[in-house]
């Protein structure tokens, strides 16, 4: 899980197992969730913005719900759901012979839920800003309506998605609340908050500055990477 | 001789109704009237953007609306042509990007590219192929816009006040581009303008609107034109 990179390069940098250890996790765990975000996420921003069918607003409402929840009950939910006994649970010894909590997995399906709201939003918003007449001139050039969303609304729409995809992003690599309840902070799924939590509860507090730093370089750069495609002449 | 574009219907918006009937046959018919009278509006029942109240649309003598018989064949499915306004030439490609994505007729990458820049040359925009239309003036636009209405084969072309955000000068020039393209690719033409003069330079019959219904319509004398124009002359008016 955690060779992301091979040992030997780590050491020839510099860089200690307990920094990369979490970090790589904590990469890859937001990296695959943002994944599936992205492409859920999207097409259901899609959706909602141009459906016209009853509940859309319920929809979205309850997806959007981890955005005003604490990310603790978001975990707690989740922990009950996808550990305690039930049908889910059930289902995943069935199909991969354990609970999917205190897992990697369990930590990506966190992530999922806690960073799906911000690209569903940013999204919707994005797709619902799109000139609409752009999208009537292409089905005049014989575009079916698959095509049209895939080459006008979507290429039209894509600072707004890309922003929201980078903010999904890094809320799934800063959440700490559902990730810790989820997981458990067992190794292979402790990530870079839960690293630092526990660097602080065992009184490591060089560690914990260490890796308080390396996070706020990584929001810093997620940042500046959404202020740059704000400010990229659009075409 | 099945007409090009068979048109009766109604439609309300707000306090607005819209009841018109026309018929085109063939050349370059004008839809001629002030600001408000209907004219974008018939051109979007047309095309199929937006679905009339009752009526019906037959464009070759295949209805596309049919309200009573509940028709109402897509846009995309129409094989139709439209200038907009402001081009509405997609911002994200380039110029041949936006006239090879209306290709209908050809399957291939290249072929599709070879088509469209066939159509540029002949409205003399070949040369900004690789442009991005935010790069263009208004009136280079507005000549991609019509290379792209007319790349795709259409049964028949929509032109939405072609040239009313340009210039005079650039408009003189391509009111007899847009004549001289149309004519000479045969394909039957509804414009849409409220301008009188240009109404009479680029169409061969006129169809007058006013607050919603079609009050009249001419025939416009050209001594170039051989055959007289052919918009059907008891086949319109209101319903």
């Amino acid at each position: 899980m955690t060779a992301l990179v091979p040992h030997s390069w780590l050491n020839a940098l510099g860089i200690p197992p307990w920094i990369w250890n979490p970090l790589s996790i904590s990469l890859r765990a937001a990296a695959e969730a943002t994944i599936v975000v992205a492409v859920v996420g999207v097409a259901l921003g899609y959706l909602l913005a141009k459906g016209r069918f009853p509940g859309r607003g319920a929809i979205e409402t309850v997806v959007s719900l981890p955005m005003a929840l604490p990310p603790t009950v978001v975990g707690y939910f989740l922990l009950t759901r996808l550990g305690g006994p039930g049908p889910i649970r059930d289902a995943e010894i069935r199909l991969i012979g354990h609970p999917l909590t205190f897992t990697f997995t369990g930590i990506v399906i966190a992530q999922i839920v806690e960073s799906f709201p911000y690209c569903l939003r940013f999204s919707r918003s994005a797709i619902s800003g799109v000139d609409p007449r752009y999208e009537q001139a292409a089905r005049t050039m014989g575009l079916s309506r698959v095509r049209t969303a895939l080459l006008v609304t979507l290429p039209l729409a894509r600072r707004g998605i890309v922003a929201g995809v980078a903010m999904a992003f890094g809320r799934a690599l800063g959440d700490f609340g559902a990730t810790m309840i989820v997981s458990g902070s067992v190794p292979m799924a402790t990530t870079m908050p839960i690293a630092l939590y526990n660097a602080v509860f065992y009184g490591s507090h060089q560690q914990a500055i260490v890796l308080a730093l390396v996070q706020i370089g990584v929001a810093l750069a997620i940042l500046l990477g959404v202020s740059r495609l704000g400010k990229v002449r659009p075409w | 001789m099945t007409a090009a574009l068979e048109v009766a219907v109604t439609r309300r918006i707000g306090e607005f109704e819209l009841d018109v009937a026309f018929t085109v046959e063939s050349g370059i018919t004008v839809l001629f009237g002030p600001s408000g009278a209907g004219k974008t509006l018939t051109l979007a029942l047309i095309a199929g953007i937006i679905s009339p109240d009752d009526g019906t649309i037959a464009i070759n003598g295949e209805p596309v609306t049919d309200v009573a018989r509940r028709i109402n064949v897509s846009t995309q499915e129409r094989r139709i042509g439209m200038v907009f306004q402001d081009g509405l030439l997609l911002p994200h490609r380039t110029v041949i990007d936006n006239v090879a994505l209306a290709v209908r007729q050809a399957r291939g990458r290249h072929e599709r590219r070879s088509l469209a820049r066939g159509w540029l040359e002949r409205v003399g925009a070949d040369g900004w192929a690789d442009r991005r239309p935010g790069s263009l003036s208004g009136g280079q636009r507005q000549r991609v816009a019509l290379a792209r209405g007319l790349v795709g084969d259409p049964a028949l072309v929509l032109l939405d006040e072609p040239l009313s955000s340009l210039d005079s000068a650039v408009r003189r020039e391509l009111r007899a581009l847009i004549r001289d393209v149309l004519v000479s690719s045969g394909v039957p033409a509804v414009v849409v303008t409220h301008d009188a003069e240009e109404a009479d330079e680029l169409g061969d019959a006129v169809i007058e609107y006013h607050d919603g219904r079609v009050t009249g319509r001419r025939v416009v004398a050209r001594p170039d034109t051989p055959a007289p124009p052919s918009a059907e002359t008891d086949g319109f008016g209101s319903t």
